[in-house]
């Protein structure tokens, strides 16, 4: 079925000014095949269901709003401490000399445009697949415009352990840019490796990732999205799990106007583990905040465990929405599926909007969803005050306490420590002003 | 060092009077004691010393050391050397025991314009303290209270009085909920506090905490109001008699 005209107008606004980059002949036509898709769907507007508590007019519109760069020198660089290979992107474009040469023991990195002008490469098998698969059942145009059009992008096949993290750094320097990113990571049995991702970007951001993790493999994803204030952002990651796999992402996000990071998990193999999470922190004070994690976690094997833990920290009308869902399909015995979606308001002004859900069809499981707003334990508040804590810093260690769920999703200890760090930051800078 | 005079204090939410004109004065150097039926406001007493909300003063005055408590932040409160060891010590999830009495020991130096402590000296002050208490090292490491027996929360209420060490002490009922050698433990821990320069007002229902901790005074408090202070006998008639005759006697 056709998209209504409203939104085959908008979507072909939005496409006059892209074009499809070149490569070879299976590019072409997974590009081809995400851009006749995105026509079909039309890109998403105000009425439609899965956009309820999001606005997308933004992130769709022809050319992206202006966003002023963000200073962010008063702070020691994200992941600063963290031995690491460095991937640097200016506006949405790979800056090779700035960055490391794209070697490390145990990964195969390459650029996507390179990848994509090779007729024989693995990417085949992952580019705009695992996108196409997450269109259903819910549509997600703006990954499928990502597939079309992303002209930049990192490919990484993990074929052992990697020796240390690999860090995308997203510089924005252009207060118009909008970028269009695509990776890909294949992670092969028994490997392992850790992705970091870090800044803005952009003015506007759209950045798809597919992740496949075969076999008895293991994934680690922990991103901070940049300060600035006025940047967008739409994210979509599609995930295939399998059997005795671990996959585990994390993001923090501190400001930005408008933030949507979907989040797309299949697991397919038996005995695997799958982890989101996130904490949000938003102060409308300064510019507004809206930030929207939607989740869908798909399990199809036996014996799997997902975990989705997302906790916002929301003052001055800043905004949080949540849906997370959970699928269980049938024959998924032994499923067992936690999601706790919270937040802590630190005001009346603020918002948090909630969609759990959960779909079963298997009847051997054991799933738990919650969902809860909040404000400060005053109980707590006090007994903290009692003892000589200022009422800032009493409220800090709450607010620190309250997110410790979502920190305690990354694995390692150093980059835990880093995130702790921002989030200790940025609460101090609001106690000063 | 503790001046109370006439205070009347009623619920904010509600039109409920708790204390009808409670007058105590307590000298640096004292252990006062008091003890009185459930419900008398004894703890409430405690709280609105300690700033809480929920609470509304309607008459009279309390100050420390001169300085008027009324008029002061919680924070500010304990800066100035007022401690209140909970009857029911709160739990806080996610915040470790050991950043909570570090950061709570630092604000008060800083409060104070004294020098921050460093982790080093922080960390071997609370191992010692800790030991004394046989409070060991892992439950340091949990968040506050989280998990804590009901004794081990009385015994951290102490713990967290040996660090800061206030110049005020009030013990909401420390004793409840005490094992005998709980209650050893902590009564030495109160007794090596004792000083010159610091003061102590226990709450409790048992003759028992003060047979370890020895009261100067012993108040008895009734319907909002000491009704009757005395010598340590006192505790010992209430222990024997209950608060019957008292209360009729001062009818
Ligand atoms: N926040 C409140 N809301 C309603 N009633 C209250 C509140 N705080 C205190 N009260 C009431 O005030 C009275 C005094 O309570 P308080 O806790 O001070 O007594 P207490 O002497 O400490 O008693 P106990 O020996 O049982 O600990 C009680 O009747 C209690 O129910
Ligand atoms: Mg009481």
């Amino acid at each position: 079925m056709a998209a209504p005209a409203v939104k085959q107008d908008a979507t072909e606004a939005r496409i006059a000014g892209l074009t499809l980059p070149d490569g070879a002949g299976w590019a072409t036509d997974a590009r081809n095949d995400a851009l006749s898709r995105l026509r079909e769907m039309g890109l998403p507007n105000r009425r439609d269901e899965y956009w309820r508590y999001t606005d997308p007019t933004s992130l769709t519109q022809a050319t992206a709003p202006r966003a002023a760069i963000f200073d962010d020198r008063d702070e020691a660089p994200v992941f600063g401490e963290i031995d690491k290979l460095k991937i640097i992107f200016v506006d949405g474009v790979f800056d090779a000399k700035r960055s490391d040469p794209l070697e490390l023991a145990g990964l195969e990195i390459e650029r996507l445009s390179d990848a994509m002008a090779t007729d024989i490469h693995w990417a085949k098998d992952l580019y705009g697949q695992r996108e196409k698969a997450g269109q259903n059942p819910v549509a997600r145009p703006l990954a499928a415009l990502n597939t079309a059009f992303a002209d930049d992008g990192i490919v990484i096949r993990a074929t052992g352990k990697a020796e240390k993290p690999v860090c995308f750094i997203y510089l924005h320097r252009d207060e118009t840019s909008d970028a269009i990113l695509h990776h890909l990571v294949k992670v092969e049995p028994g490997a392992e490796m850790t992705l970091l991702e870090v800044g803005p970007a952009a003015a506007r951001f759209n950045k798809c990732m597919e992740i496949d993790v075969a076999d008895t493999g293991a994934f680690h994803h922990v991103r901070a999205q940049g300060r600035d204030h006025e940047r967008r952002a739409a994210t979509h990651i599609f995930a295939r799990v399998g059997s005795e796999s671990l996959y585990k992402s994390f993001t923090l996000t501190a400001n930005g106007v408008m933030t949507r990071n979907e989040h797309v998990i299949e697991i397919v193999g038996n005995d695997a583990s799958a982890h989101v999470a996130g904490a949000a922190l938003g102060d409308g004070a300064n510019a507004p905040f809206h930030h929207d994690d939607t989740v869908f976690i798909t399990h199809d094997a036996v014996n799997c465990e997902s975990r989705q833990v997302f906790k916002k920290v929301l003052r001055n009308g800043a905004e949080g929405v949540f849906q997370g869902k959970i699928l269980v399909k049938e024959g998924a015995q032994k499923t067992d599926g936690y999601q706790i979606s919270q937040s802590l308001l630190l005001d009346d002004d603020s918002t948090f909007q909630a969609k759990p859900e959960l779909e079963i069809y298997a009847d051997d499981v054991a799933c738990s969803h919650g969902s809860t707003t909040g404000a400060i334990d005053e109980t707590a508040l006090f007994y903290l005050r009692s003892r000589g804590v200022p009422t800032d810093i009493a409220t800090d260690l709450l607010v620190l306490a309250f997110l410790a769920e979502a920190i305690e999703e990354i694995d390692s200890e150093a980059l835990r420590d880093d995130i702790v760090a921002r989030l200790m930051h940025w609460l101090e800078r609001r106690r000063q002003g | 060092m503790l001046e109370i005079k006439g205070l009347a204090v009623k619920l904010e939410e509600e039109d409920k009077q708790i204390l009808k004109g409670v007058d105590l004065s307590v000298e640096a150097g004292s252990v006062h004691a008091i003890m009185g039926p459930n419900g008398s406001g004894k703890s409430t007493l405690s709280y609105v010393l300690s700033g809480r909300d929920g609470y509304e003063v309607t008459d009279g005055t309390a100050t420390l050391e001169g300085e008027d408590l009324l008029e002061m932040d919680v924070e500010e409160r304990a800066a100035a050397g007022l401690f209140l060891a909970f009857q029911y010590p709160v739990e806080i999830p996610g915040v470790g025991n050991m950043t909570f009495l570090r950061t709570a020991l630092n604000a008060q130096r800083k409060a104070r314009g004294e020098e921050e402590i460093s982790a080093g000296d922080f960390l071997k002050l609370i191992r010692a303290k800790a030991k004394d208490l046989k409070i060991d090292a892992e439950m340091l490491k949990r968040p506050v209270n989280v998990g804590f027996s009901g004794g081990e929360k009385k015994r951290n209420e102490i713990l967290q009085m040996a660090m800061l060490e206030p110049k005020m002490c009030i013990l909401d009922e420390t004793d409840s909920g005490l094992d005998v050698d709980a209650m050893k433990l902590v009564s030495d821990g109160v007794n090596a506090l004792r000083d010159e320069g610091r003061a102590f007002l226990v709450i409790t229902h048992y003759q028992r905490l003060l047979d370890h901790i020895q009261p100067d005074v012993v108040h008895i408090m009734a319907d909002g109001r000491i009704v009757k202070s005395g010598g340590p006998d006192l505790a010992l008639e209430v222990e024997k008699n209950g608060y019957t005759d008292i209360l009729t006697e001062v009818a």
